[in-house]
């Protein structure tokens, strides 16, 4: 009893002599290094890539001078600011695994986030498991990563892609009772064809009437889709589901909304919310539209989510943030909970118990060297934090892939602008499966709400 | 079947697309013997310098009509100044080499103005759509099209008419035949080999970015359509005989009709249809379609 | 190959690199493994060029060979580093044979497409392929050699070293190939083929038969990458990019050398390297400005920079 109230009140000492010594002994914790790889050329850079990227240089530079809200306040990863070391993700997975590498040894960085492509995360997560790296996966979908294999070094602070489909079915199946058919347009690969067969077999379950008229699958970046909607107004199809993203989305919609597509067809973008932007009001009322969890315009009211909008919209030039921005925040902020509630842990331990003299100096040496890899780890595994979304649990693949719960809704327009309204969130539990369970699995089981 | 009207527009609409640029890299091709793959950066140019243009012109409240001949305007423009400028100041010094180096050459060309385009005009897509719905719509049975689409097929026509009648009825045309079909004789006879070049690549840039131009109003001017473009144009050209442009209408035919029907019959083989039609062709005529007859030097 | 002693250099390059694969850090012995089975690759490509024919398709046979490596650990739990090089050197050399008898009937330009227009159907198959994981493809790791066990911080030095000596032995074996018989039609042949066919040799055997032999090759180096790099996917192997990257590596290094094509890869990945660092945003243009310049300067490839004659080009 008198050792736990000693610890109490070490702890509080503790925590009070962080919370003051943090100015002074910031200026000599050696900065932290975290490599950042995301697209900077290619298709995917506009739409994700940059926006992470921006994201990212703002959200560091917010947080090394204390700035961002509580509880994330302290100044960069627990006094010791944050540099970034950022690298294109272009180049396919042979080349990221060497660029990974690089990082590590060469560019010596401390962590890792970054990846929007799934075949990258695929490839690198066991080069960061062998290097014994910590790497966070901010961005990418594939249900894989921890359902195929159990890794220590790596994290994924973001849901992945099972949500989205499943989410859409859910929300879909709610909001239009009679569905005889339906249709697809989708890129033809990984992502692509994932989402489809997610959305599909989640179909089946919720609405097993529902009939499959045709399945588009163009090729990434094709651009021309006018046989392809030819097609899909020849299906006569209630509904069409749809996973394209960027300029393939654009084109898509640019080519679709004159030739009517959408009067007969209802659309169901599942990675639409950065286009609720772009394509405004050119986006036919009652379209469903997700932003892969809880972002952008399906966030919480929150002042982490204000203080997001803000430091974006001044890096970029007014912009507003989009999911690639909030998938960026969950990841660093992810990071500095688990590295500052591992230093505490440090700290606290390093004290021995009983001890009078030479606190200050124990204490000021375990601030400056920081918590280890492993410590980190055993913090982040099962942390629940808050981010601009909301709040997100480290529950699956035990302990290092994200939960949260997902949002959908309509696009109307308002008074000459695009809105969504009707807006409805899942929880976690009924969009994803329980840990040990294979995604494809679970959704042929009916997806039951995993406990 | 119900859908056959349907796949034949269509695949005329693809063709027709394909086919302004595929003849462009043919006639470079069995001008100079060049397979240029920067074809595919120069559509890409021409399509992001006229999304430029006409989204300036339209938002400064300029007529709409007018934004058309902003973007006949920048795929000349591209043309003119990107061309002359490849072809004399880096293509030229490439002449005798080896075929394979040549290739190898644009293929770096194509490298730079990846990266050169992204530079100049950013990442994100540029969508300028206003010309595309200018025009208004067409009801063909059940589906209706946008009349722009059929500007594409009509500006097809206009290029193949007026290349063909250029190739066979001027004697500018009778010089580009002449070089086309003997290099070495040509320049025996005292025909300026070089400006002949010079005019090939640049005619062949201003197709190249005519075909990016007139596409622009369609789709959304992304990194990567460079690429996207230039293998389906080797397709079509190889099927359709190298330096053939009788060819390269028929293999844009055929490939956009091949194209055409899978989407509409069977979707999940889209993705090779092109590559088996190249094939199947190559295993049939070895040298395409409407490949000229080689004399073989023993 | 006017180097003396070709063999025996070869031999003392592999016990340096084997030596000093001891001591370098990770990342150094990576990039050199690289260099190593992109050579290997190349190497194949060479033997090609000399016989006048440019593939734009070794990436079906780097491809194949990949995902024969990779399957063997992913689909039947086989993770042995012997078995997987030997099953990307079959499934290519069968697949080759095969469609060996229709390619080796075309040339020049024909050739190069035809065998692009193939890479891409396989490149198709795949990306349509769940099971195999369509464009994120899969992971594979190495576990034994020969049945031998190997720790698990061994395992990038026994790629490294394995890959060192497949190197070392395909540059001996062909250096001995291009100064038999055979060897020499070959260039005979890319000279001029009417007059091989004249003197009795058959053209289109000997094609195929380098056409197998490159292929062997470049589904060795592909169950090598696989085993180095731990993923497989059709981006990165089937795609016609990745051949492009096979043509140019092989008209930098010339066909004067065995040697060339290693140092090539290197070179190639070097600059690559460098510039994916240096110039975040413009590396495309940093590796197009290298290749240009290259080609420019130094039209005999590689070899060319140190003064030394080839024969032929």
């Amino acid at each position: 009893m008198m050792n736990r109230l000693l610890r109490l009140a070490r702890a509080a000492a503790l925590i009070a002599l962080c919370a003051s010594a943090t100015p002074g002994i910031a200026q000599e914790a050696k900065p932290i290094r975290i490599g950042f790889v995301t697209f900077l050329s290619g298709p995917a850079a506009g739409p994700f890539g940059v926006p992470a990227k921006l994201a990212a240089e703002a959200i560091v530079a917010s947080i090394n001078a204390g700035k961002a809200p509580a509880p994330h306040n302290t100044k960069g990863f627990g006094g010791a600011p944050v540099e970034l070391v950022v690298i294109d993700e272009a180049g396919g997975a042979t080349k990221q695994v060497s660029e990974f590498r690089n990082l590590v040894e060469r560019s010596e960085v401390d962590f890792v986030i970054g990846y929007i492509s799934s075949g990258d995360c695929l490839a690198i997560a066991p080069v960061a498991e062998e290097m014994k790296k910590l790497t966070v996966l901010f961005d990418c979908g594939t249900p894989r990563i921890f359902e195929e294999a159990s890794y220590k070094y790596v994290f994924r602070t973001r849901p992945h892609a099972t949500m989205d489909a499943v989410g859409a079915a859910l929300y879909l199946t709610e909001q239009q009772k009679n569905i005889k058919t339906f249709a697809g347009i989708n890129q033809n690969y990984a992502w692509g064809q994932d989402s489809w067969n997610d959305f599909t077999a989640a179909m089946s379950v919720l609405k097993p009437e529902a009939k499959i008229t045709t399945s588009q699958m163009p090729k990434f970046g094709a651009g021309q889709y006018g046989a392809e909607i030819s097609a899909l107004i020849d299906s006569q199809s209630d509904v069409i589901h749809s996973s394209l993203w960027g300029g393939d989305l654009e084109a898509f919609m640019l080519q679709a909304v004159p030739r009517e597509l959408f009067k007969s067809s209802r659309l169901v973008l599942v990675a639409g919310e950065p286009y609720l932007v772009r394509l405004g009001t050119s986006i036919p009322d009652g379209t469903i539209v997700g932003a892969r969890g809880t972002h952008g315009v399906f966030a919480p009211a929150s002042s982490l989510n204000n203080w997001l909008k803000e430091i974006y919209k001044a890096k970029a030039e007014g912009a507003i943030p989009t999911y690639p921005a909030y998938s960026a925040a969950s990841a660093i902020l992810g990071l500095k909970a688990a590295y500052e509630k591992a230093k505490i842990t440090k700290l606290s331990a390093s004290i021995p118990m009983g001890a009078n003299k030479g606190v200050k100096e124990e204490m000021e040496k375990a601030y400056q060297v920081g918590p280890s890899q492993e410590e980190i780890i055993a913090a982040f595994e099962k942390l629940t934090f808050d981010s601009p979304s909301g709040k997100v649990r480290m529950t699956l693949g035990k302990g290092h892939q994200a939960v949260a719960g997902t949002a959908y809704g309509t696009t109307k327009v308002v008074n000459g602008a695009v809105t969504v309204v009707n807006i409805k969130e899942y929880p976690a539990e009924r969009v994803q499966p329980p840990d040990g369970m294979a995604s494809p699995d679970w959704i042929k089981g009916g997806m039951k709400p995993a406990k | 079947m119900g859908q056959l009207p349907a796949v034949i527009v269509d695949g005329i609409l693809y063709a027709s697309w394909m086919f302004v640029i595929a003849v462009g890299l043919t006639l470079i091709y069995g001008v100079m013997k060049i397979l240029n793959v920067a074809h595919g950066s120069l559509y890409a140019l021409g399509a992001y310098t006229a999304s430029t243009a006409a989204g300036y012109w339209l938002s400064h409240g300029h007529a709409p009509m007018g934004s058309y001949v902003i973007l006949l305007l920048a795929a000349l423009v591209v043309g003119l100044i990107a061309g002359p400028l490849i072809e004399r100041g880096l293509l030229r010094f490439m002449y005798g080499r080896d075929e394979i180096v040549l290739v190898l050459v644009t293929y770096a060309l194509f490298l730079i103005l990846e990266d050169f385009t992204k530079l100049l005009f950013g990442v994100d897509p540029i969508l300028v759509a206003e010309p595309y719905g200018l025009l208004g719509n067409l009801q063909m049975g059940r589906l209706i099209y946008p009349v722009y689409s059929f500007v594409l097929v009509g500006a097809a026509i206009l290029v193949g008419v007026a290349l063909a009648l250029v190739l066979n009825r001027t004697r500018q045309g009778k010089i580009l035949r002449a070089v086309i079909h003997d290099r070495e004789m040509s320049t025996a006879v005292g025909i300026n080999v070089s400006r002949v070049y010079l005019v090939t690549f640049t005619i062949g840039a201003m197709l190249a970015a005519l075909g990016g131009a007139l596409t622009a109003p369609t789709t959304s001017v992304q990194p990567g359509i460079g690429a996207e473009v230039i293998v389906l144009a080797f397709a079509i050209v190889v099927v359709g005989g190298l330096g053939s442009l009788g060819g390269a209408a028929v293999g844009a035919l055929l490939v956009g009709l091949v194209r055409s029907a899978a989407v509409h019959y069977q979707p999940e083989v889209e993705l090779f249809s092109v590559y088996v039609v190249m094939a199947l062709v190559l295993i049939v005529r070895p040298k395409g379609l409407f490949a000229a007859p080689e004399v073989r030097k023993i | 190959m006017k180097l003396p002693g070709t063999p025996l250099l070869l031999v003392v390059a592999l016990a340096v690199l084997l030596a000093i694969g001891l001591i370098l850090p990770q990342w150094a012995l990576s990039f050199v493994s690289v260099a190593l089975y992109l050579g290997i690759v190349v190497l194949g490509m060479a033997l090609m060029m000399r016989t006048g024919l440019v593939s734009f398709g070794q990436g079906l046979y780097y491809c194949l060979g990949a995902y024969a490596a990779g399957t063997l650990d992913h689909f039947f739990k086989l993770s042995d580093l012997l078995l997987m090089v030997v099953a990307g050197a079959l499934v290519s050399g069968v697949v080759a044979v095969i469609l060996g008898f229709l390619l080796s009937k075309y040339r020049d330009i024909f050739f190069a497409m035809l065998s692009l227009a193939f890479s891409m159907i396989l490149y198709g198959l795949l990306v349509k392929s769940s099971e195999l994981g369509s464009t994120d493809g899969f992971g594979l790791s190495v576990k034994t050699f020969a049945g031998i066990a190997i720790s698990a911080g061994a395992v990038r030095y026994t790629i490294y070293a394995f890959s060192a000596v497949l190197a070392t032995l395909f540059a001996i074996g062909m250096h001995r190939y291009f100064n038999s018989h055979l060897g020499r039609l070959a260039g005979a042949i890319r000279d001029n083929e009417l007059r091989v066919e004249y003197m009795g040799a058959s053209v289109r055997r000997v094609i195929h038969l380098n056409y197998v032999i490159s292929a062997v090759l470049a589904g060795v180096g592909g169950a090598l990458m696989a085993g180095a790099i731990g993923h497989v996917d059709p981006e990165t192997t089937a795609n016609w990019t990745t051949s492009g990257e096979f043509v140019f590596i092989a008209i930098l290094a010339g066909t004067g050398s065995v040697a060339a094509p290693f140092l090539g890869a290197g070179i190639f990945e070097a600059v690559r390297t460098f510039a994916l660092q240096y110039f975040p945003n413009t590396w495309q243009m940093t590796l197009g400005i290298t290749m240009l310049l290259v080609i420019m300067f130094l039209p005999g490839g590689l070899w060319s920079a140190f003064g030394l004659r080839r024969r032929g080009a």
